[in-house]
């Protein structure tokens, strides 16, 4: 990992290099133009560029605009700079036979020739525009699993348009929230007379500038988390197309999906292209179809991004059927946690539209006490009618 | 001025700042672009812009920003009362309209706000534009225009273009996330609780006079306590408080009297959770830990 990627006698020079970075953190999903390769070449200039840590330095600070980012960094950075990924590569395709194996190239090489494949110079496999794409190709992981399953598989296009219309009524039901207080605005219904009596000073006392105030929009933000495991895989089709459609119509909501793992799908998923948003997802959804670890995972949701992104406007939409394998009280503490951020929870169990179902499962048990709303959901359909009940919350 | 220089400087005046960040701040400086801080409360975000000010020899100018900030809060404001004051003492006078409306709309009638002062400087003052994620979405993307072309237009004076330009230090606490495009024109850096050297040098560089031991083991205690699940984790702040705090009592050894050690604690856990979590015991055995 350590030896500096040495690069063909051809190479253009390192502008070229540095332009070549650019692409690959491109194609892996982080935002850069023009004007960022302008200013990383400039800003290599100001320091000793030959030194890798000082031009990983630089290159994060300009390369990178949250968290999520900075971590994924070091690992393209080295697998660019650091040899485990090539200038000049060879597409190698493994099994040329089937369509969609860049997802699966990567994982199932080992050692040096994992990182290979995928520069953004490199011509693509010719597989179609979709399919084709380097999403994370270059990302070195050491990590196995044989419960891998491609979600392109799972989630059609046309589920994703329908579950975009779900999504935003569902979201035009939440969002309906007027504030009681009025604050200052351009148009509003009622006149703001401190701001008219101080906009007066400049006209000596004249009231001529009206100042008006009106009740603010407070939209709820909706925050969506979704079970993957083994028990959900038959339902896992229409929550993650609904995920998706809740994403292209709301773009301040916010998803995570969860196994035994909690994950941050939200930029993934606002991916303008619809199959390379679900393929960027399913890259992160290792493990997707394994065990369940629901308390857990919203423990470490409560601890972590809850602290972040969700507050007394903002809506925590569970999707999962409760069958958890860590012990209730865990799950317990779990809910009474995000309670505490002032959010309402709405837990969407598909089991629930069975008849004769009962919430024993030890978990579900737990949680319900702290649910605003617990519902049925296995159809989109289901999902669609819920805009009444969530109305009245 | 390198970024090794740039860091002794900021050691000097007590602020240790890591290579990464020091490189960070180095590029901000000499491309001119505005450096976005994250991290969680507590790790120093808004600290670096007083002591970048400090190693720099320059002003720190401030803009907190809350929700409802506004242009006038801002940038600038007309001195309405002292305008009232000049006509009316012109009218006695008998002075002319033209004159009056030249003096009264002149930059003596004008209150600078944060955003028109720094940039009206003559030595580039350092512009501490504190946790942005509280102000409203419009004003973001306003501070967006002024960032970008560093010129304020008054209509009644004309545009005040930039006599220098400012280094402009953003911090953000991460209460919602900021829009792509003022990503985008910010350098980055995400500011983590400091690991134990870094920390260590940071109690020295802020307490001198404590001794070594006990520095090594309120260090250790902190840095353990991090690892606890708590609702709000100490920052270094509170590190240093609590360093003064034990100081102040006269304790040599974190682990001589639980009782005190427990005493002290109100300087380290913030709510009510995190010290029912950490009980005596907890307590001394983390000290045990990290002595």
């Amino acid at each position: 990992m350590s030896r500096v990627t040495k690069f063909a006698a051809r190479d253009p020079g390192p502008a070229a290099r540095v332009t070549g970075f650019m692409a690959h953190l491109r194609e892996n999903g982080l935002r850069l133009g023009v004007a960022e390769t302008q200013l990383a070449l400039t800003a290599l200039c100001e320091v000793d560029a030959s030194q890798p840590d000082q031009a990983r330095q630089v290159l994060k600070a300009i390369c990178t605009g949250c968290k999520e980012e900075v971590d994924q960094f070091d690992p393209l950075f080295d697998s660019f700079w650091m040899d485990m990924g090539r200038v000049k590569q060879k597409v190698v395709s493994t099994t040329p036979s089937k369509s969609d194996d860049n997802m699966h190239s990567s994982r199932e090489a080992q050692g040096e020739d994992a990182g290979g494949a995928g520069s953004a110079n490199a011509p693509d496999g010719g597989d179609g525009p979709a399919e084709s794409d380097g999403e994370g190709r270059l990302i070195a992981t050491e990590v196995r699993n044989l419960m891998r399953k491609d979600l392109r598989d799972l989630v059609r296009p046309e589920d994703i348009t329908e579950a975009e219309a779900v999504a935003r009524k569902l979201g035009a039901a939440l969002r309906d929230r007027r504030s009681r207080r009025r604050i200052a605005a351009r148009k509003g219904d009622r006149l703001h007379f401190r701001k008219t009596i101080r906009a007066s000073l400049a006209t000596g006392g004249e009231p001529i500038r009206l100042m008006r105030k009106n009740r603010p929009d407070r939209p709820q933000k909706i925050v969506a988390l979704c079970d993957v495991s083994g028990s959900m895989t038959v339902y896992a089709r229409i929550f993650l197309a609904f995920l998706a459609g809740l994403m292209r119509s709301d773009p301040t909501a916010d998803a995570y999906l969860f196994h035994t793992r909690l994950v941050r799908i939200t930029e993934a998923l606002r991916d303008k292209d619809t199959m390379r948003a679900i393929g960027r997802m399913s890259l992160m959804a290792d493990g997707f179809g394994g065990g369940s670890e629901i308390g857990p995972s919203l423990g470490r949701f409560a601890r972590t991004y809850a602290k972040r992104f969700v507050d007394g406007r903002s809506v925590v939409l569970i999707l999962s059927d409760g069958y958890d394998t860590a012990p209730p009280a865990v799950m317990d503490a779990a809910l009474a946690d995000l309670r505490k951020r002032g959010c309402k929870i709405i837990w969407l169990n598909p089991l629930k539209g069975w008849r004769d179902y009962a919430p024993v499962a030890d978990g579900m048990a737990a949680a319900l006490p702290h649910l605003d709303l617990f519902c049925a959901a296995n159809t989109l359909a289901d999902l669609a009618a819920l805009d009444r009940e969530v109305m009245t919350l | 001025m390198t970024w090794t220089d740039l860091q002794t400087a900021l050691a000097a005046g007590g602020y240790v700042a890591s290579d990464d960040l020091s490189v960070a701040i180095h590029l901000a400086v000499t491309l001119g672009r505005p450096l976005l801080l994250e991290g969680a409360a507590g790790v120093g975000k808004t600290q670096l812009a007083s002591s970048l000010a400090t190693a720099r020899d320059t002003k720190l100018i401030r803009l907190q920003c809350y929700e409802g900030l506004d242009a006038a809060q801002a940038i600038y404001e007309w001195n309405y009362q002292r305008q009232l004051l000049t006509i009316r003492a012109a009218a006695e006078d008998g002075e002319t309209g033209k004159a009056v409306e030249d003096r009264i709309f002149s930059r003596d009638f004008l209150l600078e706000r944060p955003l028109l002062a720094a940039i009206t400087q003559d030595v580039p003052p350092v512009l501490l534009i504190d946790e942005i994620d509280r102000a409203d979405e419009e004003f973001e993307a306003y501070l967006l225009e002024i960032l970008s072309e560093f010129q304020v237009t008054i209509p009644e004076l004309g545009t005040v273009t930039a006599v220098t330009r400012p280094i402009v230090i953003l911090t953000s606490n991460g209460t919602r996330d900021l829009s792509d495009a003022l990503r985008r024109r910010c350098l980055y850096y995400y500011v983590e609780y400091p690991d134990r050297q870094t920390e260590l040098a940071i109690l020295n560089a802020r307490c001198p006079e404590i001794e070594a031991r006990l520095g090594a083991q309120i260090v250790g205690f902190v840095q353990k306590l991090r690892e606890e699940e708590l609702e709000k984790v100490p920052g270094i702040a509170e590190t240093l408080d609590f360093a003064a705090a034990l100081m102040g009592l006269g304790i040599a050894d974190l682990t001589d009297d639980p009782g005190v050690l427990q005493h002290t604690l109100s300087t380290l856990l913030k709510t009510q959770s995190d010290r029912a979590h950490i009980t005596p015991e907890v307590a001394s055995r983390i000290a045990g830990k990290a002595a």
